[in-house]
């Protein structure tokens, strides 16, 4: 049983001291002391799935197989954690504005963290839908977090929507359960292999409902609603680490659910259009709403719901394809791309509209690369990479998921997933035109230039570089999207 | 020619050094600053010298490299390789390789040339110079990158990498229109670009490989999209690149709105991506395909010169003008490369080569008179030869070229595309060469409205070309013209080593074809 507790720990890690911060905000006033417990929590999750890693705990599973431990599970703790300590560095200027409430924000994030990392390691419905009800909750509060217009719209709309996602998704594992009296992953797997036969549509049906809700994470369309409203309104580094986070955990349970339990042939060809369909309607969707947006976060909300799109490529592709990892490490390559290129934009978001009073219309990007040249810079940068172009982190991730559709025999569907990064590249520009070309409207020298923290620098660099590396050699990131793969589908 | 350290890495990377360095030194407005007070001329002036420094350094190499080249020796020289990214396990290889061949070696000397030139042309701007000239190298590397990859990631990342300088340097830099015609030319190319990396990646994954060398044509066979649309899918890129009728309409809006020394770079090196793409990807690549795509290729190319030549003659903005001549001229290049044979495909890359100098030449010309009448309009001009006399006589020089002037570089490269494709597609050939007669006309006529006519005394204060770097770039690009016209074999025998292995090929398939059917 104690075995059990030390394969949990990653996530007990950022439980326990998530716990205590709610806590010591009573007497803890120091804002640079909580970030840097939180932070220092976030750092010991990532040493703890280090420390699993290298002493050869892969494969093991806990408590009874409903959670295990692969290189699979530890590819994604560690992104997430990563993911959320640049949320929580980035933090400063939220945190400034909430003096009263800092330690809630800070544990909420800790918690919305472990749940997604539970995920990522969940190998039974009941782990899922718990560890997905942990984050969520988690989320709905931080989205909903500042209590001004925006923010309780964005929170509760982000509520509502998702107490439905939740409902379908139960009422999906619920007909599964019916089906096949287990809700273990590799037993519903085996029960589908000897009894599946003429049980097709249910099957399908059940795993359409798990789809919608884990898509509803993804931020998948149709089931994008939530996604404007919740990045305008959220503190923005919240809506960052939505962008990532919530994505990244959701294909992470995508890609187990669907190749541990659903992976039979009987199945796969209809999972292969499902995900072709949903692919193709994602990266429209949000391609062509991004384009009409002035409101640099909600341009990034119908983006991700694109880039969500291009990710359902992978998935498309290893359905049509199981013999070929290349898929699901593609998905995870590209998600890693997608972290650091996303978290960079996100950062120079939230360095803008400190300096100029909380906008996020395009129009305070006017001028940027004469008033803040390196800001200016790594937005352009990172905007570039979600394009898709060179030198950079995505454009490797988009040549590797096109790849596996091309190799699947889905060369239509890479076809798609290019003309869109034309239709992307039309609204990526945007900023950077109103950076770069447009003449500012206000002078530079009647603003107050704040100097940003610290923390907020050096995560900015921190992403930038990881773009910049994951784009010159993206061959490391390869080959542990490769090992992390291996674990589910050895 | 094996060098024994990485001359071609040193040269395609050598611009974005100077892009460092441009961006670490001081800009302007630093006048404590010491090296800027003892810096030639003001603080402006830094990143210029800069530039120039570095454009000449890669024009060196690339002398060197050409005079070193092995003429006897076939396949890719100066090779540079190693593996970038091996995923064995799932089988996504990609390699850093780069190499020059008797077809590439040309285009880098002419990138090297005409980035020179870039640079003088640009002398005299002096909004955001810093970023401003490390754009221009960005733009030098990602050109040197495409025409010495070999592997087809590799080309892919440079191809892509040139949209983001020329975006910028269109759309900060242009003149008129210019948002839109920066953006015009960036959509224009991804859309190219969305269906060439499909097209690649159908390659890659059928044979097993990036790597140009390694990729064979029977290989392509086995992939899950019939070749022709493959051949299709690039095409569709090098068409919009090089660009073809009708797919030509973002050319002149860039051009005309570009700044001078981007349309020289524009006309003189991107547009040749284009056409050295389909001789370097797809006859080498595919050449079963393009052997039955012959008809196809040179009906495309000969509408692409007598409607480009028809609606040249229209335009009414000396810059457009030049523009639409290109997409005239580089239908010759599609007119050369459907003869199928040594001579044709030989006259199109000459072409290539011709005609980024000549053209280059025109721009660079057009950029001066603009930049002292402040106008481009055709009718506000006239009489000029009177006015600025020197200016006058490279106008004039680089419209004879232009026009297939025997003893010039254009002559040389058209009359061989015709007796390559005369045999083969001699209705082509018929059709097209009405083209050459209106481009007499056209560049005549154009030359006649503003250098010659009735004396206009608005343009008596006109400074005559009086700066070196005006001096340089006249004099340095007609004896480069020149000698290309008298002695063309100095290019054209490399040339003709490029593309001999890819005539084999096609002959290899087209009598297998033959026999086995």
């Amino acid at each position: 049983m104690l075995s059990d507790v030390n394969l949990l720990g990653p996530e007990l890690v950022l439980l326990v001291v998530g716990a205590f911060l709610l806590i010591a905000d009573l007497f803890l006033k120091d804002r640079r002391l909580l970030m840097g417990i939180a932070a220092a929590a976030l750092l010991g999750s990532i040493l703890y799935s280090a420390i699993l890693l290298t002493e050869g705990h892969m494969g093991s599973q806990g408590f009874g197989g409903v959670l295990v431990v692969d290189k699979f599970a530890v590819f994604f703790q560690i992104l997430l954690a990563g993911a959320a300590l640049a949320a929580v560095l980035v933090s400063t200027e939220t945190l400034q504005r909430t003096p009263s409430r800092r330690g809630e924000y800070l544990a909420l994030i800790l918690f919305s963290t472990a749940g997604l990392q539970l995920l990522a390691g969940s190998r039974d419905l009941i782990m899922i839908f718990i560890a997905l009800e942990l984050t969520s909750i988690s989320q709905y509060i931080l989205v909903g977090f500042h209590k001004d217009r925006w923010s309780s719209e964005g929170g509760l709309k982000y509520l509502l929507t998702g107490a439905i996602a939740s409902a379908v998704l139960l009422y999906g594992m619920v007909i599964l359960l019916g089906l096949t009296g287990s809700t273990n992953l590799s037993e519903i797997a085996q029960y589908i292999a000897w009894q599946g036969e003429g049980k097709e549509e249910a099957l399908i049906l059940a795993a359409t409902f798990l789809i919608a809700g884990f898509g509803f994470k993804a931020a998948v369309a149709p089931f994008q609603m939530w996604a404007p409203d919740a990045y305008t309104g959220a503190p923005t580094p919240i809506a960052a680490y939505l962008s990532v986070a919530s994505k990244a955990a959701a294909f992470a349970i995508l890609i187990r659910v669907f190749f541990e339990a659903f992976s039979d042939d009987l199945l796969a060809d209809h999972w292969k259009t499902i995900f072709a369909v949903l692919a193709t309607i994602s990266m429209f969707v949000g391609n062509f709403f991004a384009i009409r947006q002035n409101n640099i976060k909600r341009m990034l909300a119908y983006s991700s719901v694109a880039q969500a799109g291009t990710l359902l490529i992978g998935l498309a592709a290893i359905s049509a394809d199981r013999s070929e990892l290349l898929g699901a490490s593609g998905i995870l390559f590209y998600l890693a791309g997608y972290t650091v290129t996303n978290l960079a934009a996100f950062t120079v978001i939230v360095l803008v509209a400190n300096q100029n009073g909380g906008s996020y219309d395009l129009k305070s990007y006017r001028g940027l690369g004469t008033r803040s040249p390196w800001l200016a810079i790594v937005l352009a940068f990172a905007l570039i990479s979600l394009i898709g172009l060179p030198p950079t982190a995505v454009f490797f991730g988009k040549i590797y998921l096109f790849e596996t559709a091309v190799q699947s025999g889905l060369t239509w569907l890479a076809v798609v997933g290019a003309a869109n990064t034309l239709i992307s590249a039309a609204y990526y520009l945007r900023p950077v035109k109103a950076m770069f070309i447009d003449d500012a409207e206000t002078e530079a020298s009647d603003e107050v230039m704040v100097r940003p923290a610290n923390s907020v620098i050096a995560t900015m660099g921190l992403v930038t570089a990881g773009v910049l590396v994951i784009g010159l050699h993206p061959g490391l990131l390869i080959n542990a999207a490769e090992a992390a793969v291996a674990a589910i589908f050895s | 020619m094996d060098p024994g350290f990485p001359v071609l890495s040193l040269l395609i990377f050598l611009p974005l050094l100077g892009v460092v360095l441009i961006a670490l030194l001081p800009g302007k407005h630093t006048p404590t600053d010491w090296l800027v007070q003892n810096a030639p001329g003001n603080a402006v002036d830094y990143p210029k010298w800069i530039a120039l420094g570095i454009a000449l350094a890669t024009l060196i190499i690339s002398l060197v490299m050409f005079i070193l080249f092995d003429r006897s020796a076939a396949g890719f020289q100066f090779v540079d390789e190693f593996d970038w990214i091996s995923a064995e396990a799932v089988g996504f290889n990609v390699k850093y390789a780069f190499g020059v061949d008797g077809l590439s070696m040309p285009l880098v000397f002419l990138t090297a040339i005409l980035s020179v030139v870039a640079v003088l042309v640009s002398w005299r701007v002096n909004l955001r110079t810093k970023e401003y000239f490390a754009w221009l190298l960005v733009l030098e590397t990602s050109v040197l990158g495409v025409f010495t990859s070999l592997d087809l990631i590799m080309f892919f990342l440079f191809w892509e990498l040139e949209l983001v300088p020329m975006f910028l340097l269109i759309s900060i830099w242009g003149s008129g229109n210019r948002n839109y015609s920066a953006l015009k030319f960036v959509l224009y190319t991804v859309f190219g670009s969305a269906f060439m990396l499909v097209g690649f990646l159908a390659l890659g994954v059928a044979a097993d490989t990036f790597d140009i060398r390694e990729i064979r044509h029977d290989a392509v066979a086995a992939a899950f999209l019939p070749a022709p649309a493959i051949f299709a899918f690039i095409m569709i890129a090098f068409a919009i690149k090089l660009p073809v009728v009708p797919v030509h309409t973002w050319l002149p809006d860039a051009h005309t709105d570009a700044p001078t020394a981007v349309s020289v770079l524009l006309a003189g090196v991107l547009l040749k991506m284009g056409g050295y793409g389909i001789l370097r990807l797809l006859f080498t690549l595919m050449p079963d395909v393009g052997a039955d795509a012959d008809l196809a290729l040179a009906i495309i190319g000969v509408v692409s010169i007598v409607y480009g030549a028809i609606v040249t003659i229209r335009q009414t903005d000396l810059k457009r003008l030049i523009a639409y001549s290109s997409v005239s001229h580089m239908g010759f290049v599609l007119l050369g490369v459907s003869a199928l044979g040594v001579t044709g495909l030989s006259g199109a890359a000459m072409q290539l080569v011709t005609h980024g100098l000549i053209t280059g030449m025109l721009f660079v010309m057009v950029g001066l008179v603009y930049d002292r009448t402040h106008t481009r309009q055709i009718s506000d001009m006239s009489g000029l030869a009177h006015h600025i006399p020197l200016l006058g006589i490279g106008m004039v020089f680089a419209g004879l070229a232009g026009l297939g002037l025997p003893a010039l570089a254009g002559f040389v490269a058209e009359i061989t595309i015709f007796l390559g494709a005369f045999e083969s597609q001699t209705a082509a050939v018929s059709v097209a060469l009405t083209g050459v007669l209106l481009a007499a006309a056209y560049i005549l006529w154009a030359l006649q409205r503003t250098f010659f006519g009735p004396k206009d005394d608005n343009w008596a204060h006109l400074p005559d070309a009086n700066h070196w770097s005006e001096f340089t770039i006249i004099a340095g690009l007609m004896a480069l013209i020149v000698l290309l016209g008298v002695y063309p074999s100095v290019v054209m025998d490399l040339l003709e080593m490029g593309v001999e292995p890819i005539v084999e090929s096609i002959e290899t398939v087209v009598s297998a074809g033959a026999g086995g059917g």
